[in-house]
């Protein structure tokens, strides 16, 4: 930094402004109008997660993930679920693998439509905004209808989902899916082809391939590149295995081909949506795993070693046998991972949360050197961060 | 060919063992993945052959992760997990971190994607990494005292802040 | 006094000054852009079609202070956000008002730790206090209801929060 070159202009943007997308700071210097460096200063979202899960059991820590990506909830709970069921070597049943692919894809789309809004907020078009929040009440109706919360559900559980749906949910996800289509192109219309958006995002913080995976980029900022690379398809988790999609990949890998893949996302998000509407299995939605997971409350009230076992694991919590694991689940900003460490103790002895936004937002700088500040802000919103996972 | 990976450990290890002799200390698994434990020293050069040579082509950095294990010696180890996206292959490589120096070389010239997961080592957790272009703490204020995920500072914070 | 006197009844209103400032100002409160964490999504919902926070008056979320009159702290509060949470508040002209949204702002939430203030109270003054974790949108509008009770309430002489105590609104 330059300090002595009176031609650059330091300023600073953030963390209050309406287009860092929560509390992100950024300091840029420029050259008139254009980016020469831009500093990220994170951290104003810091609340230790990590360490808070050192002192919390499995179980109890899973309200916890559903603060990090609070667009997608479930995605995190997800996760984390995975994490613990391998740790302790549980295996979830068919019916709620099916669920959680429905649930997590409802998320995606949830989210993507939120970075669609805010995405173009940014960019001066108010528009799109109230249309994706229209859509996105929809499926705040659907989560509401099985869990009853909007957001931050803490609906997975490690062992499968906590609770099986409620009849009147599959034919309001049809329904959603039925509509679903008919909003996406009416987004699609406005946006697009419109000339002032193409103008202000194509070729707009391009990244190659090369680099993109060098600094550890992953799902659409990734695949924006042109590098067909999503846990769904290389790692399948879930019920992904059985199901019918394909990766949205770009070729620029510039602001442009960002949106482009999110948009076909959501699309093939759907269309997994109705391949589980359609074929979900029937059983149990919950592991049954005497040694680790708590038995239901019937048992519970029915047989005396059912209640010393929920009396024991409630009191001293479930401990997995010693060993790691490291888990990654396709989020909707990439890959998020969780490391847990376990000493074969109740709790955890670390937990690393593996942010995308936060290795993905170290880019930021490659993609924003010698363009236009303006052109910063749709970089920003192409990367698609929330601070809840930068800084954990 | 495209090895399985269940085989990637055992197949690196003798790799290494002719390429580079005595930077593995050992192979571990744990729930069907593996371990490369490496010697510190030579953690750089290992960084680059498994980066760079073609058979493995692991280029993606997919976490970098401390633990502190309080009451063992060494205090610290990091925990660093990649990919080669070409194969699909995935490993983990174990570092115990010397407790004198309490630092490992930065790998920000062999993965970028190491920066910012460096610096939130140091921050969080007091290791080093010398290398490292911009070494400066990322998620505490610059004038924070303390390393906050270290295992013996309290959750709840020290009284003085 | 006899020149208008039973002429204009249909046509003229009398009040009292300060009724007719609060009426303007309670019906017009503007936030103030200031979404942290999670609870921002909400209020970002609350903003939108389907619960329309512009009803209320709310019309614009303004992304300067100097232009805004509420503050709804939406979101966890950290000790490195503080000193801008201050600042912010200190830019805004008065009279301002602060929601406190969501467990975070209310009392640090879930988030005991090293690094998280626990409670926005102790470092702005809070009219209203919105629980839950986020709070559902009603929850936020009934807070901006209530608000503008209070400030129905105001004298030019006195802001609301030096007489009566903060309000809870319970999830």
């Amino acid at each position: 930094m330059n300090v002595s070159d009176s031609r650059l202009m330091t300023l600073n943007i953030g963390p209050q402004h309406p287009s860092t997308h929560g509390v992100l700071r950024l300091i840029v210097e420029l050259d008139a109008e254009k980016v020469v460096t831009c500093r990220p200063d994170i951290g104003y979202l810091h609340r230790g997660i990590g360490k808070i899960a050192e002192s919390l059991t499995y179980e109890q820590f899973l309200p916890y993930t559903d603060r990090l990506d609070y667009l997608a909830c479930f995605i995190n709970n997800h996760g984390w679920a995975m994490a613990a069921e391998k740790l302790f070597g549980i295996e979830p049943p068919r019916r709620a693998e099916y669920l959680r692919v429905l649930l997590s894809e409802l998320a995606r789309i949830e989210s993507h439509l939120i970075w669609l809004g805010t995405h173009l907020l940014d960019l001066g078009a108010i528009t799109p905004l109230f249309y994706c929040f229209r859509e996105k009440e929809l499926i705040r109706d659907l989560f509401e209808e099985i869990c009853g919360a909007r957001m931050t559900h803490a609906f997975c559980r490690i062992g499968g989902v906590r609770d099986d749906v409620t009849p009147t949910f599959l034919p309001k996800v049809r329904e959603f899916a039925a509509l679903f289509p008919k909003a996406l192109r009416e987004y699609e219309s406005l946006i697009t082809d419109n000339p002032i958006f193409r103008a202000r995002t194509r070729g707009v913080g391009v990244i190659s391939a090369e680099r993109a995976i060098d600094y550890g980029l992953s799902g659409p900022s990734l695949r924006g590149s042109g590098v067909a690379w999503d846990l769904r398809k290389a790692e399948p988790y879930a019920a992904y295995a059985d199901l019918d999609f394909e990766i949205a990949v770009g070729q620029r890998g510039d602001v442009y081909d960002r949106y482009l893949v999110r948009m076909e996302e959501m699309r093939q998000s759907l269309r997994l949506i109705i391949q589980v509407a359609e074929n979900l299995p029937a059983g149990p939605v919950l592991a049954d795993a005497p040694q680790f997971l708590r038995p239901s409350k019937a048992e519970f009230h029915r047989n005396m070693q059912a209640m010393i076992r929920y009396f024991h694991i409630t009191i001293h919590g479930a401990c997995p046998p010693a060993g790691e694991v490291y888990t990654a689940v396709e989020g909707t900003k990439g890959e998020v991972g969780f490391y847990v460490v376990s000493d074969g103790g109740p709790k955890p002895i670390r937990v690393q949360l593996r942010g995308p936004s936060f290795v993905n937002l170290a880019a930021l700088e490659e993609m924003a050197k010698g363009q236009y500040l303006a052109d910063l802000v749709a970089i920003i919103g192409s990367i698609d961060i929330v601070l809840g996972e930068v800084d954990r | 060919m495209i090895h399985a990976q269940r085989d990637i450990g055992t197949l690196l290890v003798s790799d290494l063992a002719e390429r580079l002799p005595g930077a593995v200390r050992q192979l571990s698994h744990s729930r069907g993945e593996c371990y490369l434990h490496v010697e510190p020293s030579r953690l750089l050069e290992i960084a680059r052959f498994l980066k760079g040579e073609q058979p493995w082509q692991f280029a993606f950095l997919a976490n970098l992760s401390p633990v502190d294990w309080l009451s063992r010696t060494p205090r610290f180890e990091v925990v660093y997990h990649l990919r080669s996206l070409v194969f699909n292959y995935r490993i983990g490589l174990k570092v115990d971190v010397p407790d004198q120096s309490l630092s490992l070389p930065s790998l920000t010239g062999v993965w970028r994607a190491a920066d910012w997961l460096e610096r939130e080592a140091y921050d969080l957790f007091g290791v080093r990494f010398p290398g490292h272009p911009d070494l400066r703490r990322i998620m505490m204020s610059d004038d924070w005292e303390g390393h906050p995920y270290r295992r013996d500072y309290p959750l709840a914070g020290r009284a003085a802040e | 006094m006899g020149l208008i006197d039973g002429r204009f009844e249909k046509n003229l209103a009398t009040d009292a000054v300060d009724t007719v400032l609060n009426l303007g100002r309670a019906y017009s409160l503007w936030p103030v852009a200031y979404g942290l964490a999670c609870c921002a999504i909400e209020m970002i919902h609350t903003m939108t079609a389907r619960w329309d926070l512009a009803r209320f008056g709310a019309e614009v979320f303004r992304p300067s202070p100097r232009q805004a009159d509420v503050m709804i702290v939406a979101g966890t509060v950290t000790h490195k956000m503080a000193p801008i949470l201050r600042r912010l508040y200190d830019q805004m002209p008065e009279p301002k008002f602060v929601i406190a949204m969501g467990g975070c702002a209310t009392a640090g939430g879930p988030f005991r730790t090293y690094s998280v203030v626990q409670g926005v109270d102790t470092i702005v003054p809070v009219d209203i206090y919105v629980e839950g974790c986020p709070p559902r949108p009603e929850n936020l509008i009934r807070a901006f209801v209530l608000l503008q009770e209070r400030v129905k309430t105001m004298t030019i002489a006195k802001l609301p929060r030096s007489t009566e105590p903060p309000i809870r609104i319970e999830a």
